[in-house]
């Protein structure tokens, strides 16, 4: 008999590779349908029929969508994203270093707003409609209703320039030392963490006010525990699904979302080099930034499913 | 020292915040002013309806109060001390550690998320009442006592791994394990089936008078609560009616409403003969729900004849509430047939007939969610003239009124809206609803169980009246025996998907009983000092015979 856990995560994963693959397909089918010309944009205005025809052979452009769709993922399964058209580099070898400055911007970002907001979250309910949940909530609605460039340029302006502390241009190389590097991203991670807060916070504070109606709660409190002991031993677990869910979701954001924040802070992401291949029509760079977006977001709310399932006692330990 | 009153309540009243829909919020007084003393080591019984304010009375001996309730006014003193005074601080210490609760749902008042062990430890190891080991020991000698399986381990366990019985006891280990000196019992076995019920009430009452704690012991059953204390006040609207020893309540009740509790269900109904032709009858079936591979019923026959009631018997999970679904169409049988009226019935809902969905109506537990809350009273009872008759403008109107003088309420209801009903009237409301199609038969599941016992008593005599008019056929869905014995002409008792005897009522109450039926017969409570103990002893005696 195999443990109903094992089943259930089994099958998640399945499902998420499903999803992959569909993604992929939509990605492919979304950049093949796109209007204009690659072998056009890259030779200008000046090209010679010829010169395009010979291109476009080159470049495969005239095989039938659904090889090019097999090739390309073919390609990818092997770890081959292709060559970029614009600038002819290895795409694989561009995206690693741009993906690994988005890891490290949302790493730190997770870092701080997860636990602030789950945190907050929990001060809300113990607070209830007292003045620190409405401060809370006051502030977090202001934070993520104000567009994240605002936020951003406020910012700048207030703790960099008018401060002095921490650099208003979050550009990273690999030569910096993890000191110099969390400096420049400071004032950017302040930017995602107030942008992500709200969102979590309030889902934090719902899911665990909707467990505080339980009557195993009324059991916790005529125990004679404090208020903030019951929150966070009796409802709180009750409460991790829900919020698994909602950090997740922000997660993907931190990673897939960032791009205004990354051009307002000329930071090396994967956002800003997405957009800077969109704009040059390089359909095989925006196709690997799309899938590697697709799998992010799956992948995360895989893990929010999973984490779901192993919080729920009645399927970790069957009767 | 022994003279004073472990708890004395003077003058106690409490209020509560209501939201009257579209109005401001309203302070009104739903305990005006109740006295009682309660002696170390002694029992008292709360008994009332719902609304009495027994519960209420009941948590504020912990100085707590449900939702937007308040004490307001009055004087609880435990051990000597007015907890009333002193803050919330004062109330944390007391609570949990000289005064415990043990709740009416024990399956939603565990936290799923954590082991028994852990919740029932708890108070005992915050209030430093003992230390982790001492109140690990304290549990498994308190598991034991009160006849959980594998004391050693049952601690480890999840709520969801135990059964609604054991986590009954398991709250009461948990209300125990701080050593009190007063327990709150809310309705304990209220939400058990009969048989676990008098198990439970046994290892309460053993547990009570082994440790030597005092108790409030709060019910709306009087035969049960007369099993276990020693003194009962009867409640009615926040206000006391009676108090006194429960002999004298039980057998020599001065107030009229206390009169009225002692003689529930006393309705008489004499059995009818079996006519020539059922209207239903229900032949050979065998049904399981999809994706599982357990026949839920099996092999059930069961004949009701017009203008009769069947009584189907028996505990949650035996089918009963299954076998109304098959005879709806709502689960089609994998084996059998069922005629109605002389014909057999298509076995799915949705391809029957509109002449059989009029013919067939049911009655639910829960009047509350079996009405559109935003409907009048006359728009859901016109709702099924409209449907089967095609009834329009005032010949509608006329026939709401005659149903809603059948089931005595006047035409003032016709504008009300479901939530300014009680629920006794919330109940007769979808009796009119059925009525109104002419029905050859009703369902009736569970449909007294969520009231209380006067009121129940109300419907079950109206259903009888309506029964001698309309000639309508009932199959009755219960766990209740008092109700079987009240309104049924044949029942079927029902265990684990079969009918384990089945017969007219006459027969299927009288000796020689199968094991079954005399465990169900035996476990119903009855109003008089000393049953309880007589049923346990008589049990230990057979089993030990055996």
């Amino acid at each position: 008999m195999v443990h109903p856990i094992v089943k259930l995560v089994t099958q998640r994963l399945a499902l998420g590779l499903l999803l992959l693959f569909a993604a992929s397909i939509l990605i492919f089918a979304g950049t093949t349908i796109l209007p204009g010309d690659v072998a056009q944009q890259i030779l200008g205005q000046s090209a010679t029929p010829e010169s395009l025809a010979n291109l476009r052979e080159e470049l495969g452009l005239n095989d039938p969508p659904l090889t090019r769709y097999f090739n390309w993922l073919g390609g990818v399964l092997q770890g081959d994203l292709g060559t970029a058209l614009t600038n002819g580099r290895d795409i694989a070898d561009s995206l690693a270093a741009r993906l690994k400055n988005t890891m490290f911007l949302a790493f730190w970002a997770a870092v701080i707003a997860v636990p602030l907001a789950i945190l907050l979250g929990l001060l809300a309910v113990r607070f209830k409609d007292r003045w620190p949940d409405k401060l809370i909530s006051g502030v977090t609605l202001a934070t993520i209703s104000i567009p994240e460039f605002m936020i951003g340029y406020v910012l700048i302006y207030w703790v960099a320039i008018r401060m002095g502390v921490f650099s208003s241009v979050a550009i990273v190389n690999d030569s910096m030392s993890l000191g110099a590097k969390l400096n420049a991203i400071a004032i950017p991670v302040m930017v995602l963490t107030l942008v992500v807060l709200a969102h979590m916070m309030r889902m934090t504070r719902a899911a665990i006010l909707n467990v505080m109606q339980s009557a195993y709660i009324e059991t916790a409190e005529l125990k004679g525990l404090r208020a903030l002991t019951v929150i966070r031993k009796h409802a709180f677990p009750n409460a991790i699904a829900p919020i698994v869910n909602v950090v997740m979701l922000n997660l993907a954001y931190l990673v897939v979302g960032v791009v205004v924040v990354e051009v307002v802070f000329a930071y090396p992401g994967m956002g800003q080099y997405l957009v800077d291949h969109v704009s040059k029509r390089d359909v095989p760079v925006v196709q690997a930034c799309g899938l590697i977006f697709a799998a992010v977001y799956i992948g995360l709310n895989l893990v929010a499913d999973i984490v779901s399932i192993l919080a729920n006692p009645r399927l970790r330990h069957p009767k | 020292m022994t003279d004073a009153p472990l708890v004395k309540v003077r003058n106690l009243k409490i209020g509560a915040t209501v939201y009257p829909p579209g109005e401001r919020p309203q302070e009104i007084e739903i305990v005006h002013g109740v006295d009682f003393d309660l002696a170390p080591g002694k029992v008292l019984g709360l008994i009332g309806e719902s609304g009495a304010g027994k519960s209420t009375i009941g948590l504020a001996a912990m100085g707590y109060g449900r939702g937007g309730v308040e004490i307001t006014g009055g004087e609880v003193f435990v051990n000597g001390r007015d907890i009333l005074k002193g803050g919330l601080r004062r109330l944390r210490a007391l609570r949990g550690a000289e005064v415990t609760y043990v709740a009416q749902s024990a399956a939603a008042s565990f936290n799923p998320a954590k082991r028994l062990m852990e919740q029932i430890t708890e108070a005992t190891i915050h209030h430093k009442r003992a230390t982790r080991a001492e109140a690990e020991a304290r549990a498994i000698a308190l598991f034991e006592k009160l006849g959980l399986p594998d004391p050693q381990n049952f601690g480890q366990r999840y709520p969801h791994q135990v059964s609604g019985g054991q986590l009954q006891r398991a709250m009461t280990a948990l209300a125990l394990c701080p050593q009190p000196d007063l327990v709150v019992f809310d309705e304990p076995t209220t939400a058990l089936d009969v048989t676990t019920q008098i198990d439970v009430l046994a290892a309460i009452k053993d547990a009570i008078r082994d440790t030597g704690v005092a108790a409030l012991y709060i019910t709306h059953d009087l035969a049960v609560v007369a099993q276990v204390s020693d003194d009962i006040m009867v409640l009615q609207q926040g206000r006391m009616v009676e108090y006194g020893h429960t002999d004298q309540i039980i057998n020599a009740p001065r107030e009229a409403y206390t009169k009225a509790l002692v003689s529930v269900r006393s309705i008489e109904h004499a059995e009818k003969a079996p006519t020539q032709e059922p209207v239903l009858s229900v032949q050979n079936i065998t049904a399981r729900y999809r994706g599982t591979d357990k026949d839920v019923l099996q092999n059930i026959n069961v004949d009701l004849h017009p203008g009769q009631t069947l009584a189907v018997v028996g505990e949650s999970g035996s089918g009963k509430s299954t076998l109304a679904r098959v005879i709806t169409g709502l689960l089609p049988p994998s084996e059998g047939q069922i005629t109605f009226d002389g014909r057999v019935l298509t076995p799915t809902l949705a391809a029957r007939p509109l002449e059989d969905l009029r013919e067939l109506q049911m009655i639910y537990q829960m009047a509350d969610t079996a009405m559109n809350p935003r409907q009048t009273v006359g728009t859901i009872i016109g709702r099924p003239l409209e449907f089967y008759f095609g009834l329009k403008g005032a010949e509608k109107q006329k026939r709401i009124k005659e149903l809603l003088d059948e089931i005595e309420m006047g035409d003032g209801f016709v504008d009300r809206y479901p939530a300014e009903l009680s629920g006794g009237q919330k109940q007769r409301v979808c009796i009119a609803r059925a009525l109104a199609a002419k029905p050859k038969l009703i369902i009736c599941d569970e449909v007294t169980s969520a009231l209380d016992p006067l009121v129940a008593d109300g419907i079950l005599k109206l259903l009888l009246d309506l029964q001698k008019i309309e000639n309508v056929a009932y199959l009755f869905i219960t766990h209740d025996l008092a109700t079987v014995r009240a309104i049924s002409d044949s029942i079927a008792v029902m265990y684990q998907g079969q009918v384990v005897r089945y017969g007219g009522k006459s027969q299927v109450l009288s000796p020689p009983f199968d094991d079954y039926t005399d465990l169900l017969l035996s476990s119903v409570p009855e109003m008089k000092l000393g049953w309880l103990e007589n049923v346990i002893a008589h049990r230990k005696m057979e089993s030990a015979g055996h």
